[in-house]
């Protein structure tokens, strides 16, 4: 397994990613607090109520550049918190996140889409959302839209696009050029067998050339094909870290009911 | 290249200076913004552009023969002191209550994908700056038939458009972040900009309002801005230092109440949108 060949950055000897004690509370108010007034008045009286939720509770690890991690979990145990905070959309109510590198979140295809708009156009809004300057998408316009196969409709707006394309749109765009940092959550099916191919194959460039994957997948073979390290959440707290096989064994007697919480 | 290369949750500095270099990232995606919204906004409508120069047009007119025969203001060539002021109000009405909105819309966006959250502000901005530009076309029309002077004093202008986004960005910001955290407030700032309205003298003179109640002009951060604006165009000549110092002074201020708090709270937003 190809991991330290072509450090991305300079400082390839620091974690891509750095993850301390990190906590986010979700404050649900009890009862719907929508007016200002109600808010006034509340507060006035000190009658604010709200119900904690910890979607992530004291969560540390490290994640080495060029490693593929996975993370495994079931519903509701943080996961998605967890590459949201890494993808910076949430920040962390308590302790610390470093992310070393660019991070492409293949978490969302085509944020931004606007149907109005042709499919050329929405690449460099998509593009310039992802963070990326005019020039450069311009530059590499004609490489996303061949990938995607699109060069025939291209000029058509995006409201004329079956959902395939314009997941293939969105997956083109985001993972055009190489990432420093590649988020996951579930391995995508996004158009038909062949693109489904080419999408694989352009992942399993990412991590020849370096990059650092990470995984969120229920398909637990997935994560045992692929990882190198895996950690287990369960009610937003880290309950194993270790080899793919080890933790996979600790949760799957978890589930089966051989060792009950 | 793309975005930030490097990511501390804790990173110390002040979270206003943060934004403002991640706008300047974000530059290309702010340009386009306010591209589309000027395109969405004219393409539906069969006149297109010539709408937004109709448009002014037609609302002076309208409120210069209700006014004028109405009231009988002592204003020499009152639709063009009405039609100054009228550009100058829809820019700061409709860049405040824009950006608020679309930021609460776009926040959407901001749940999935990172992104510098001002960025919806400053769009609303520059989108109703070209608008204003637009408007100078028939303003420019509306003097050359009445003949009015114009004089070296609209050199100025630049100037007094700054200050007055400096003014209207921080507004926008503050009224943002409100909206945000509250879901009534778009009504409430609905109420609160047409009392505004009426409160700013737009289509009165300043002397109709009578000295004990000399106050509300006074204290009305507006009217320094809009002096700023209406000055070189229909007195036609550069506002006295007072004003130019008050409206900076008041500018300033609420550009940076307006930055700081919503930089200060820009990262709850994703929970709460």
């Amino acid at each position: 397994m190809p991991t330290l060949f072509n450090p991305p950055i300079a400082s390839a000897f620091e974690p891509a990613i750095q993850i301390e004690n990190l906590s986010v509370r979700y404050r649900v108010p009890m009862e719907r607090i929508p007016s200002l007034k109600e808010y006034t008045i509340r507060r006035l009286k000190r009658n604010l109520a709200f119900q904690d939720f910890w979607a992530l509770h004291e969560v540390t690890f490290q994640v080495a550049h060029g490693e593929f991690f996975g993370i495994i979990g079931p519903n509701g145990a943080g996961k998605s918190t967890l590459l949201k905070v890494i993808a910076r959309v949430l920040h962390p109510t308590t302790g610390r996140v470093r992310v070393r590198g660019r991070v492409c979140p293949l978490l969302e295809l085509g944020a931004g889409f606007d149907p109005e708009l042709t499919g050329r156009e929405n690449i460099l809004l998509n593009g310039t959302i992802l963070g990326f300057t005019r020039r450069d998408l311009e530059s590499r316009q004609n490489r996303i839209i061949e990938f995607a196969g699109l060069r025939d409709f291209i000029d058509a707006p995006l409201r004329t696009y079956s959902s395939g394309m314009i997941a293939r749109l969105g997956f083109a765009i985001v993972t055009d050029q190489n990432p420093d940092i590649l988020i996951i959550d579930e391995i995508l099916s996004v158009g038909d067998a062949e693109f489904q191919e080419k999408s694989t194959k352009r992942m399993s460039e990412f991590l020849n050339s370096g990059s650092t994957i990470i995984l969120v997948s229920h398909r637990l073979e997935d994560i045992q094909r692929f990882c190198q390290r895996v950690i287990w959440l369960q009610r937003g707290r880290l309950e194993a870290e270790g080899d793919p096989d080890s933790v996979i064994q600790k949760y799957k007697d978890r589930v089966s009911g051989k060792h009950p919480s | 290249m793309g975005r930030v290369n490097y990511y501390d949750s804790a990173a110390v500095g002040t979270p206003m200076v943060s934004e403002m270099k991640e706008i300047f990232q974000y530059r290309d995606l702010l340009s386009l913004l306010i591209a589309n919204s000027l395109k969405t906004r004219y393409k539906r409508s069969v006149l297109g552009v010539f709408w937004t120069l109709l448009n002014p047009i037609l609302t002076m007119t309208v409120l210069s023969i209700a006014f004028s025969t109405l009231f009988r203001f002592a204003i020499k060539d009152y639709p063009i002191y009405l039609l100054t002021g009228l550009i100058f109000w829809n820019f700061f009405a409709n860049a405040t209550m824009g950006g608020m909105k679309s930021t609460i819309v776009g926040g959407g966006l901001v749940k999935r994908i990172y992104l510098p959250r001002s960025i919806f502000s400053m769009s609303a901005i520059g989108s109703e700056l070209m608008n204003m530009a637009l408007s100078l076309i028939p303003l420019t029309l509306l003097i050359l038939v009445f003949g009015h002077p114009i004089t070296p004093a609209v050199l100025f202008l630049p100037i007094a458009v700054l200050i007055t986004c400096l003014f209207t960005l921080g507004i926008s910001l503050l009224i943002s972040t409100i909206g945000i955290f509250f879901n009534d407030w778009v009504h409430i700032y609905q109420v609160l900009v047409m009392a505004w309205f009426y409160l700013t003298p737009i289509f009165y003179p300043e002397e109709i309002i009578p000295p004990h109640l000399s106050y509300i002009l006074h204290w009305n951060p507006l009217r320094y801005p809009l002096g700023l604006f209406r000055d070189p165009i229909f007195l036609g000549r550069v506002p006295n230092s007072e004003t130019i110092l008050i409206s900076l002074v008041v500018a300033l201020i609420s550009f940076l109440v307006g930055w700081w708090l919503f930089a200060r709270k820009a990262k709850e937003f994703a929970y709460l949108v």
